[in-house]
């Protein structure tokens, strides 16, 4: 199988005036196309600083990451941001909609920053229309995010994500801020998505949100500490 | 940039700046006041270039204008004595005669006299001239014909009657033909000028004329039937006054001559005339120089304060953007995150400044343009209300009232390039400064 992402000892540190910090202490990872995972862990052992690497936010300090058979470290800043436009799709767990658009046009900003801008034709417009459906915010299209609940909020923040059809979502604690039902609505939403063949890596620190995913990653220390499969 | 990308940019920089309407608004005052005090100023010039250029157009930019000043009055008691002084025509005689660059030298004599027709009467300018006073004073007939030199030889009994003069003597017949009663003395109408626009005043130095109402007779004529001495009474008092010439008007036939012709000139009467400052030498040319300097003086004051003003409102503008940047930084993250390169951040927060700005421009624009109906309103106030009876000002009021603003059509472009040019310079460094920031750390920020 190949792999969407790998990570070959991947080291992130930080190098503060009290000392270094090594959020990712020789991280390697596979992540063969279609997976499912949960990445879990206490807080501060490095969890957000591996998904910020996958998603050619940050780069690592030292080690290999290799994302569509290329060298992210190797990648200049408008390289980075074409990977982040066209193969990630990011989801937070602060939502991080733009306030002054409305559903709609949040669901739009990755097509502003397609290569070469090219106007918004019409079959975009559809296929934002279709993620509206799909995350069931149809009727919602001109709201503004202040007038969303947390769930609605996310689920535009799902379809944003989508919307260049990216082939890996990345997603930190997507739940955090969610009450349970509307977290489990999002994961059957992840669920329905990884079963079109994306492949999907997600934080998270609670066990029934880790279940929905195929294999669990602990980190602890910026090192994985275990790997597991379970279904909850 | 395609013309839809431009577009959806300028669209969404438009969103954000309607998010804070208020304080996009006071952000925009510095450059409207700035646009609008730009093309102010430089309609205020643009008026005063072209009235300037008007007066010299009509006083001909070729003339040298020598005239008879009654010289200031001696102490005590001279009410009663001859005040003689003024040009001479002796004066006339050594000007026409020893400068080879003149084509045309003009003697002229005038007194304000009471016109009659029966019951109508006009007090007008009786002018005693040659014929070529009507080539270089622009003044053609509409009746007629203007004296000519067998009038002038023959010291002919007749006038040519300025458009007001034949107007309000002679409402309803054609005075051609017909005589018109000057003080005792009667003259044949040989001719009616058309109508011409008065000269303004320049200055202190020449009065403005209005040749409508004026009455043209031969000089010689003038000399043999009215003489060089004038008594007028008025009120009790009686003025007597012998002057030879009133004005000579030189006429240089190359335009380039006109200075150097004007020092000979000069040199001339102040030989002649060393007694008493009795002559004044109007060159219109140089109150143009004159008028063009003091123009640009202005410009530079006014363009400053006007650059000052643009620079404090850049100032005020680029403190707006590194605010806005700040307080948007988690957007900036956001678009980061989902792909917006540095350049993209940059074209954005810049874009929205150049928005601001020429917002701002166009604006200022559209209140500078009301700059002429401004000023007339301006005026009528000044002169009704403020001004009205106090004589101190009366000098500020005149100054004033002269002023006639006139839009220069190519300031807009101008000022509109001035305003997006504020807002690229003072808008880059926000922007930059925006793009640069650390995705994450950007997104991590409250
Ligand atoms: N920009 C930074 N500067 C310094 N230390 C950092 C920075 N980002 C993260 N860290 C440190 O790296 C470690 C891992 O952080 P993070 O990946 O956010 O943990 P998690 O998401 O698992 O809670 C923590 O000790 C954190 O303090
Ligand atoms: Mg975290």
């Amino acid at each position: 199988m190949k792999a969407a992402a790998q990570l070959v000892d991947l080291h992130k540190h930080y190098y503060l005036a009290g000392g270094t910090v090594r959020a990712l202490n020789g991280v390697d990872i596979t992540f063969p196309e279609g997976d499912f995972v949960a990445i879990m862990g206490s807080s501060g052992s490095g969890k957000s600083t591996l998904l910020n690497v996958l998603g050619g936010l940050d780069r690592p300090t030292s080690g290999q990451y290799i994302l569509a058979g290329q060298d992210v470290s190797e990648l200049s800043d408008d390289e980075l941001s074409y990977a982040r436009n066209q193969l990630i799709g990011f989801v937070f767990q602060s939502y991080n909609l733009i306030t002054q658009y409305t559903v709609l046009e949040n669901i739009e900003v990755p097509l502003l920053y397609r290569p070469g801008a090219p106007s918004i034709s019409a079959s975009d417009r559809e296929r934002c229309l279709e993620l509206a459906d799909l995350v069931g915010l149809s009727d919602r299209l001109d709201h503004r995010p202040f007038q969303l609940s947390g769930g609605q909020q996310q689920r535009v923040a799902v379809a944003r994500s989508l919307v260049n059809n990216p082939a890996i979502l990345l997603a930190d604690e997507p739940t955090g801020n969610l009450d349970s039902k509307t977290a489990d609505e999002i994961m059957d939403l992840f669920v329905r998505l990884n079963g079109e063949g994306r492949t999907i890596i997600m934080v998270t620190h609670e066990n029934d949100i880790a279940a929905y995913a195929h294999r669990q990653i602990h980190m602890k220390d910026g090192v994985v500490a275990g790997e597991g499969v379970f279904k909850g | 940039m395609s013309f839809f990308r431009f577009f959806r940019t300028v669209h969404l920089a438009l969103k954000s700046i309607l998010l804070h309407k208020l304080r996009s608004g006071l952000t925009m005052l510095g450059i409207v006041f700035g646009v609008f005090s730009v093309i102010a100023m430089l309609a205020i010039g643009e008026g005063a270039s072209e009235q300037a250029q008007q007066q010299v157009l009509q006083l001909g930019a070729t003339n040298i204008i020598v005239r008879s000043v009654k010289p200031p009055l001696e102490s005590s008691g001279s009410n009663n004595r001859v005040n003689i002084y003024g040009l001479l025509r002796s004066d006339f005689q050594l000007l026409s005669e020893n400068i080879p660059t003149l084509v045309n030298a003009i003697p002229i004599r005038e007194s304000t006299m009471e016109f009659r027709n029966k019951h109508h009467t006009l007090n007008g300018r009786l002018v005693g001239c040659t014929a070529d006073y009507a080539g270089v004073n622009h003044l053609k007939t509409r009746n007629g014909r203007f004296i000519d030199d067998r009038d002038q030889e023959t010291m002919a009994n007749v006038c040519v009657l300025g458009a007001d003069v034949a107007d309000i003597l002679f409402p309803l017949e054609q005075p051609v033909g017909k005589a018109v009663q000057v003080n005792a003395r009667f003259y044949k109408i040989i001719g009616v000028s058309q109508r011409r626009v008065s000269t303004s005043a320049i200055g202190s130095a020449l009065a403005g004329q209005d040749f409508n109402k004026d009455i043209y007779i031969p000089i010689k004529t003038f000399q043999v039937r009215l003489g060089d001495l004038i008594i007028q009474r008025q009120q009790g008092t009686m003025t007597a006054e012998k002057v030879e010439l009133n004005q000579i008007t030189l006429q240089v036939g190359n335009p380039d001559d006109v200075m150097a012709t004007a020092d000979v000139v000069r040199e001339t009467i102040d030989r002649n005339h060393k007694e008493q400052k009795d002559v004044d030498i109007i060159v219109p040319l140089e109150l143009l120089r004159q008028a063009e300097q003091i123009r640009q003086i202005f410009n530079v004051v006014l363009g400053s304060i006007a650059a000052i003003s643009l620079v404090v409102g850049g100032i005020g503008i680029m403190n707006i953007m590194l605010a806005t940047v700040t307080e948007r930084t988690r957007e900036i993250g956001i678009r980061r995150a989902l792909g917006a390169r540095q350049r993209d951040i940059t074209v954005q927060f810049l874009t929205e400044t150049i928005v601001l700005t020429g917002t701002g421009g166009v604006i200022g624009i559209v209140m500078g343009l009301t700059t002429p109906y401004a000023f007339d309103g301006l005026q009528y106030v000044v002169q009704n209300f403020i001004l009205s009876g106090s004589n101190a000002t009366s000098e500020v009021g005149r100054i004033f009232s002269d002023m006639h603003p006139k839009i220069a059509y190519w300031s807009l472009p101008l000022a509109f390039g001035i305003s997006v040019g504020i807002g690229i310079i003072f808008g880059l460094y926000p922007a930059r400064a925006a793009a640069r920031l650390d995705p994450i750390e950007a997104l991590r920020h409250e």
